[in-house]
């Protein structure tokens, strides 16, 4: 956008984007997941994956893994938006902080016969993937790992006869023995 | 541990709270609390004519106190009027607490009668909000409401509190230490982090504070030791809307207000300093103007209780997370231990470049005899206001920069304005507010005719509680800084900003038993001001100005701060812009 006659400075000039998983911790509480949501789409960030579920019931804990997208600057932005929000109680960019493991699950409908039904059996167990329905003409396969490896699986389900997926979005943890 | 109903705890929380003065306007989802309300006297209500307006009311009450203001309303439309004054206090980090009536809980979700979903509305424009659906829930609601509203960075707070809530009986009881369980904002800088900056500070050869709004929220305390470390350092100060006042105006190390209209020695200090030392600002786009141009030649500390405001627009290449108070006394403390020596040759030689910057003498404008300029109107209700115990509002447009720029403010929490967001009818009913807090005291709202329109009917309020706030409105017609852009930058195509059908504000003010001045001679001027202040009464003063003048110096449309134009330059604005980029505002 020219800005010659705007009296906003112009945008500034695009960095290289990255892409971030950052785990949260929140109060679970009514409205914590509006909080968070709204802090993205009222300040234009990208949520590629989100999951959230409470981890520490005692405590009513809940913990956020959000997987998104930006320059370092809008990163930090979103880290520092999220860590000043009420029932927030820590942010941790484990794509930066360390080794972490970052796994997702999927389930996996493919409907066939014959030869393609055989083929998608043997890529399943290829892949690790469990049969957990199964009927004369389709499988529904369960397959967990990092997100390139279903979107692999997938992709090769595809011209066997793809029906459906549903998938959990990222989940993620830090390696060695200290927790966030 | 004391058994009464919600509604009553509502009232006993806000006298805990040491709430004098709760802004508001009833209806049905808040009667209940009304009633409360109506059965006890410590708490005294004030009776607005707009949730609007009782919003920048408390905005006011709050700015002028460093107290926290409070306000209710009903739900539905009570609680989306309060929209506008929750999104400028979050704005402009003013704590409030706002109560909204909400309709039963059993009927949230029906689209009942009067009834929004406040929580889901007010939840990106306010600090945090609570949709209270328990009894027991209540007590500890409220007093966390005004534990974060007035903690951290301050800001607004909602409680939508449902009428069968408000009817029903709980336990209440005073928390006696408050910690919120995961709200725990950081006040006291990093120590080391000071000690750097103070070694930067120590070598700097051009350096500059640069202020803002947080050293006013941070309280006075915050001001004085800001003075302090100034007048330590020997360095020149400048400051964004926001702050000022909290450097006083009077000191020859002020360089006066920077950014868009602000003097040409404050923005070229910005521009060429190599130290620049923020403090409680947030390098908003007002301030920077072009940001790849911004200050090129600086390295930047930047001092702010939010951390969500560092590294936002501009690269800190200094960050210190805190309270404003608590790291500026951390700095004095330790500029003065360390007994550094700051580079006397440079700093004079940055003074002199200064002083010829100062000899520009940047807010210059052309007189006249014959029709009252705004600039000159704001001088002489200056001169004399000036030795009395005086609070300045405004509302937002030219009058706004105008009051900035000729109205010099010595002291904090003197000056309430809507810099965030810009809302026009701010002035008014903040001014209500500020007057309520300080009774004895000399209020002005320097508003424009556009502005005030939009909230005038708080003026009925003022007559109501008898506070003699005064209105001076600096009349020219037109929406000026709309007009101003127009003029310059879309060819003098004065779209729809002209307002052909304006009252007589006199038998306005006479309508609404307040007291009506016009004024339309410069030489008139000094008799109809004094006039106005003596008068025991809410007065509008009708001061007709130049609809032609605009307001100098200016940066304009994407330019550094190297390239901000004078008075006398008008013309070369509009050389200096083209038909591009009109896109953005």
């Amino acid at each position: 956008m020219n800005t010659a006659t705007s009296h906003y400075p112009a945008a500034p000039a695009s960095q290289g984007v990255e892409t971030r998983t950052l785990c949260v911790l929140v109060d679970n509480e009514p409205g914590v997941l509006a909080r968070v949501i709204g802090l993205f789409s009222g300040r234009g960030y990208n949520i590629d994956s989100l999951t959230v579920s409470e981890t520490e019931h005692e405590k009513h804990l809940s913990r956020i893994t959000i997987v998104t997208r930006g320059t370092p600057m809008v990163i930090e932005q979103i880290k520092n938006q999220l860590d000043r929000q009420v029932p927030v109680h820590r942010v941790v960019d484990v794509t930066t902080a360390g080794p972490a493991l970052q796994r997702e699950l999927a389930m996996v409908k493919v409907r066939g016969k014959g030869e393609q039904r055989v083929e998608a059996l043997r890529l399943a167990d290829a892949f690790r993937a469990r049969v957990i329905d199964a009927s004369n003409e389709s499988f529904v396969f369960e397959i967990t790992g990092a997100s390139d490896k279903i979107e692999s699986f997938v992709n090769l389900m595809l011209p066997l006869g793809l029906v459906e997926v549903s998938r959990t979005g990222v989940v993620a943890i830090s390696r060695g023995p200290e927790g966030m | 541990m004391t058994d009464m109903t919600g509604a009553e705890m509502v009232i006993q929380a806000l006298a805990d709270q040491g709430v004098e003065h709760i802004f508001g306007y009833p209806g049905g989802a808040v009667l209940p609390i009304y009633d409360a309300l109506f059965q006890q006297d410590k708490v005294t209500h004030i009776l607005v004519r707009h949730e609007q307006g009782a919003v920048h009311a408390a905005e006011g009450y709050a700015r002028s106190t460093g107290k926290v203001g409070t306000v209710l309303v009903t739900s539905g439309p009570g609680a989306t009027n309060a929209v506008t004054g929750l999104t400028d206090a979050l704005c402009d980090s003013i704590p409030l607490v706002v109560i909204t009536g909400q309709v039963p809980t059993h009927l949230i979700g029906n689209d009942a009668f009067q009834e929004c979903d406040t929580v889901g509305i007010t939840r990106p424009c306010t600090k945090y909000n609570y949709l209270v659906k328990n009894i027991a829930d209540l007590p500890r609601a409220l007093h966390e409401a005004f534990h974060i509203a007035s903690s951290g960075r301050p800001g607004p707070v909602v409680v939508d509190i449902p009428k069968d809530i408000q009817f029903a009986k709980g336990a209440y009881s005073k928390p006696k230490e408050f910690q919120h369980r995961g709200y725990r904002p950081k006040v006291k800088g990093d120590l080391d982090k000071i000690k750097t900056a103070i070694d930067m500070m120590a070598a700097a050869k051009r350096p500059l504070f640069y202020t803002g709004g947080g050293v006013i929220n941070s309280g006075r305390a915050a001001s004085d030791l800001l003075r302090e470390l100034v007048k330590l350092t020997g360095f020149p100060i400048t400051s964004t809307l926001m702050g000022l006042g909290a450097y006083p105006a009077a000191d020859r190390q002020w360089l006066g207000m920077l950014g868009m209209h602000g003097t040409w020695e404050a923005n070229w200090s910005m521009h060429d300093c190599d130290l620049m030392i923020a403090v409680g600002a947030r390098f908003d786009d007002r301030i920077t103007g072009r940001l790849d141009a911004f200050s090129p030649g600086s390295k930047k500390i930047h001092i702010d209780i939010d951390p969500s405001s560092i590294n936002k627009n501009v690269k800190a290449d200094l960050a210190i997370v805190g309270d404003c108070a608590h790291v500026l006394e951390d700095m004095v403390r330790l500029w003065r231990a360390s007994a550094v020596i700051p580079d006397k040759k440079a700093l004079q030689a940055w003074w002199e470049q200064i002083g010829t910057w100062r000899a520009k003498n940047s807010l210059a404008y052309r007189n006249s005899n014959e029709i009252i300029k705004p600039q000159y109107a704001i001088q002489r209700l200056y001169e004399q206001t000036k030795n009395r115990d005086t609070y300045i509002t405004t509302e937002v447009g030219q009058h706004q920069m105008w009051a900035a720029q000729f109205y010099p403010f010595q002291e904090p929490n003197r000056w309430m304005t809507s810099g965030g967001l810009g809302t026009m009818g701010y002035g008014l009913p903040a001014s209500v507010g500020v007057q309520l807090a300080h009774p004895n005291s000399l209020v002005v709202d320097i508003a424009g005719e556009a502005s005030v329109l939009m909230t005038m009917q708080e003026l009925s309020t003022a007559v109501q509680y008898d506070l003699p706030i005064k209105i001076f409105i600096l009349n020219n017609r037109y929406m000026g800084m709309v007009r101003q852009w127009q003029e310059l930058l879309h060819g003098k195509r004065y779209s729809h900003s002209y307002t052909e059908a304006l009252p007589d504000f006199v038998k306005l003010a006479e309508a609404y038993h307040a007291h009506g001045i016009r004024c339309e001679h410069p030489g008139d001027l000094d008799e109809k001001i004094r006039e106005m202040i003596e008068v025991k009464k809410p007065v509008l003063f009708d001061c007709v100005v130049d609809p032609a003048e605009n307001c100098f110096p200016m940066i304009p449309s994407g330019r550094a701060h190297n390239e901000m134009l004078l008075g006398d330059a008008a013309t070369r604005v509009e050389d200096a812009v083209t038909e591009e980029g009109k896109v953005m505002v």
